[in-house]
């Protein structure tokens, strides 16, 4: 039996640079409430959200991530021809093949690196961090690049006044490359798909079939509010402890906290529950940019380096959790 | 040893008081959580995860609509502790 050379890859492996784009478009609640029977309180009371960004057609799924993926690469200080894998994770990119993550590739100038794109919904920053890892670590990519990018607008049902200002558009990207030192902790991760019916599309693409009856609507994301609202705060802060138990840490070591940001009120509801400590920056992101999905912890992230209530070197819990359903935790050290 | 009706009341007051800010004289029997205590949906689901550990009782997603009133709530208290 022929013997195989063992990978060799980076001893760690970190996030090196991170890059966001948000829409040109700011959408206020004003505009929500034109379809729906609610008020500017009601929707900041159920889930704190002011405004979010809504794509225009040129804003699309690639043209938004080429952006937040280049800023990621300037961020980490390399070039995108060192990039060795692009990882994007979306729900919302309406044409499954090919993968969006070779155009992506292709116009960040890349090269030719390995691209996919993974569907882990609001998990999904942290399932294509955990492969990005793997991959510099085990020498697949000296640098991987992950990207969450989604247009959410065009998955929302604006006459159900129960989701329709919740999502957002946008795209947050991190660049991951070699570590002298741990910077990216064990990810807990799994699934739960017993629970698959509480967040989902609802309508299959099979129901557009020629020939076929198709829906009067165009699928949107719909949900069990009450019950994604107990799991996503009660069952996802035993995950959140988990993640801090597996680096090694506890939440006094904490110095940012950045978890998916889907409604104020799970973020809020979490906090208390995990208990932590007062000096913990918490991303409240979804104020001004809604429910991005596998967006949301790249873009809070960015924004909480970019405004200083973060810094580099920081560590920072972030926790990814939605459809499937699925979710994803690990300890980070900001780049 | 379980709760009686009074101390599941009581409990149900206190836990109303922490998550909403509701006084806690206002919790009676009648009252009904989203209507008269301005308990939302989402704050309903901690009132419960709260009753859940206070009375060791089990309240699936799918009973928490049902539970109306604070005397609903008492009700399913007591014939579900353990």
């Amino acid at each position: 039996m022929a013997k195989i050379k063992p990978s060799q890859g980076a001893a760690y492996a970190r996030i090196l640079g991170v890059g966001g784009y948000r829409p040109t478009r700011v959408v206020p609640n004003e505009v929500i409430l034109e379809k729906i029977d609610s008020s500017d309180e009601w929707i900041r009371s159920r889930s704190g959200i002011a405004t979010r960004h809504w794509a225009s057609p040129e804003e699309t799924v690639a043209a938004m991530s080429v952006e937040a993926g280049g800023k990621a690469i300037a961020d980490a200080g390399i070039t995108p021809e060192q990039i060795g894998a692009v990882i994007v994770s979306t729900v919302s990119h309406f044409k499954q093949t090919p993968a969006v993550a070779t155009e992506i590739a292709d116009k960040l100038g890349a090269g030719k690196p390995a691209a996919f794109d993974i569907s882990a919904g609001c998990a999904g920053f942290g399932y294509g961090l955990t492969l990005a890892k793997g991959m510099v670590t085990d020498g697949s990519a000296e640098y991987a690049l992950v990207i969450g990018v989604e247009r959410l607008s065009d998955l929302t049902d604006l006459e159900d006044r129960a989701t329709a200002f919740l999502f957002g558009d946008g795209a947050g990207a991190v660049v991951v490359g070699p570590a002298k030192e741990p910077a990216i902790g064990p990810t807990v991760w799994g699934s739960e798909g017993d629970k698959s019916e509480t967040i989902k599309q609802t309508e299959s693409w099979e129901a557009y079939r020629e020939g076929g009856v198709a829906p009067a609507k165009f699928p949107a994301i719909t949900q069990e509010g009450q019950a994604v609202f107990r799991w996503a705060v009660f069952e996802m802060a035993k995950v959140a402890q988990q993640a801090l138990d597996a680096a090694g840490i506890t939440a006094d070591d904490l110095d940012v906290f950045i978890p998916h940001q889907a409604n104020m009120r799970i973020i809020d509801s979490m906090v208390k529950t995990l208990k932590l400590p007062e000096h913990v920056t918490v991303a409240r992101d979804v104020e001004t940019t809604g429910n991005t999905s596998a967006a949301s912890i790249p873009l809070a992230m960015e924004r909480l380096l970019a405004t200083g209530e973060a810094k580099s070197g920081d560590t920072a819990l972030v926790i990814g959790f939605g459809a499937g359903l699925v979710y994803a935790a690990t300890v980070v050290t900001l780049p | 040893m379980a709760a009686t009706e009074k101390e599941i009341v009581d409990g149900l007051a206190e836990i109303v008081n922490e998550i909403a800010g509701i006084p806690v004289e206002d919790v009676q029997l009648d009252k009904s959580f989203t209507d008269d205590l301005d308990v939302d949906s989402l704050s309903m689901v901690e009132v419960v995860v709260a009753a859940e550990e206070r009375f060791d009782v089990k309240i699936p997603d799918d009973d928490v609509k049902n539970l109306k009133t604070v005397g609903d709530a008492t009700k399913y208290i007591l014939e579900h502790q353990a």
